[in-house]
């Protein structure tokens, strides 16, 4: 073993641990977005309704990323009608392929997990805000959906861990992120075990930077929760 | 489905040793997560240390990262341990067995915790029922204990294939000849990449839709006199 090659290119895998760290937020932010609708549809009383979504789930978690990932950058520049349309140059760049990619896949997982957490709320507690004279968007607004949030809190941490490690696919269509810059290095190196071991550590630092964020969001948001202390 | 220019046959040779690649590294991460669960609840110290440092590290790494590791970094291992042995030469693990090796490494992990879930579900009398019967600890293990662990963890044992069965796309990588190379192979004659991702996703599609009814039809024949809420 040589461990030398690791502090070598240290601060290039560090760019990489970066690049993975950007993906996570950008896709997590932006599938968040679609998942709130999505999931608040999902719950519609029609089923004519709650078809879209369910399709649109069915299909991201029944198809694995690697797929999503190459239908995007691989496949959308197959018509020429989108060759010559405003969004190509977002569409011919790896990085925004593998936000979108990376955005729909965890909107459906995200969807998913929404929608158990919107049915666990507790009935009587839609029950009393309808009694106190609040209309179905306040409800929704007030109760229902801060309510399935904080339900929804400890299965989208693992999401985010899951989505954490799907990025590493970010690397097969050529993105220099953690894993894309340690197969870069081994190439040049030749030292698969220590940069992968390097690489794989950061990754465990990753997990745990993002597992105490959201310790941090939960012991925010159910503070009212908590024993009063003192007075 | 439409004839694919002549690949229909090839795709579906792929399909094929994405469905071995997925039952074979099924049946060894099973054994793994078996092994796991019981180190977990060993009486001895190390071993439980040594599981829970299996399914900690597991757990945050990339099934990228783990595949890569296993193909590229076990030829040094295996080089170095057979020089021990006396051989000479340099030893490496074909890439249809790193790729197994490292999906049930991954897997077998998360299995270890279903499985240890599910040991705790079994009540102790039982196995003093056994003991009271004169029954060995072993046999006791395989005829009492074994059959209602395999029956408690099943739901979840099938999640698991299904993130199993996706992720089997990622050995693609390393040139295994699955569904996902086969696709890759059949984009570069035909420069049809969206067609032939997109047929790529709906078989994946099939595959899973597959594997849901096997497991159902499992559930349904091992709680064969298992009362539940429904009935």
């Amino acid at each position: 073993m040589r461990w030398s090659v690791i502090l070598e290119n240290l601060p290039q895998l560090l760019h990489g641990a970066w690049l993975t760290l950007e993906l996570v937020l950008v896709s997590g932010v932006l599938g968040l977005a679609i998942a709130v609708p999505m999931a608040i549809v999902r719950c519609s009383r029609f089923a004519s309704v709650r078809a879209f979504p369910w399709v649109y789930i069915y299909f991201f978690r029944g198809t694995p990323l690697l797929v999503q990932i190459f239908l995007v950058y691989y496949g959308l520049g197959q018509s020429p009608w989108v060759r010559d349309s405003l969004l190509w140059p977002v569409l011919s760049q790896a990085y925004w392929c593998a936000i979108i990619a990376f955005t729909f896949n965890t909107s459906a997982y995200t969807a998913e997990i929404l929608r158990g957490a919107i049915q666990a709320v507790p009935e009587g507690e839609v029950e009393a805000a309808r009694a106190l004279g609040m209309g179905r968007v306040v409800t929704w607004r007030r109760i229902v959906l801060p309510r399935a949030f904080r339900i929804a809190l400890p299965a989208y941490s693992n999401e985010v861990i899951l989505m954490l490690k799907g990025s590493a696919l970010a690397s097969t269509i050529t993105l220099l992120d953690l894993t894309g810059m340690a197969r870069t290095i081994i190439a040049r190196t030749y030292t698969p075990l220590e940069i992968f071991l390097a690489a794989g550590v950061l990754y465990v630092l990753i997990t745990f930077l993002i597992l105490g964020g959201f310790r941090l969001v939960e012991r925010r948001l159910n503070r009212h929760l908590r024993p009063r202390t003192g007075h | 489905m439409p004839e694919l220019q002549g690949f229909g046959a090839q795709l579906a040779a792929g399909a094929w040793v994405t469905t071995q690649v997925a039952v074979y590294a099924m049946a060894v991460a099973v054994v793994l997560g078996l092994l796991g669960a019981l180190a977990k609840e060993a009486p001895v110290a190390p071993l439980r240390w040594l599981a829970n440092l299996y399914t900690g590290m597991v757990r945050g790494l990339p099934e990228l990262l783990v595949i890569l590791l296993v193909y590229f970094g076990s030829a040094r291992l295996l080089t170095t341990a057979a020089g021990w042995f006396g051989h000479n030469g340099y030893v490496e693990l074909s890439a249809f067995a790193a790729g197994v090796v490292a999906l049930a490494f991954n897997y077998g992990a998360y299995l270890t915790e279903v499985f240890r879930g599910a040991l705790h579900t079994i009540p102790r009398g039982h196995v003093e029922a056994g003991l009271a019967l004169g029954l060995g600890r072993r046999r006791i293990f395989r005829r009492i204990v074994l059959p209602q662990v395999w029956r408690v963890a099943l739901p979840a044992v099938g999640n698991i294939f299904m993130s199993l069965l996706k992720d089997t796309a990622l050995v693609s990588v390393i040139g295994i000849e699955d569904l996902m190379r086969e696709t890759a192979l059949a984009v570069g004659y035909t420069k049809e990449p969206f067609t032939f991702y997109l047929a790529a996703a709906l078989i994946y599609l099939g595959l899973t839709a597959v594997a849901t009814l096997v497991i159902h039809t499992l559930e349904r024949h091992t709680s064969h006199g298992m009362r539940t809420l429904s009935s």
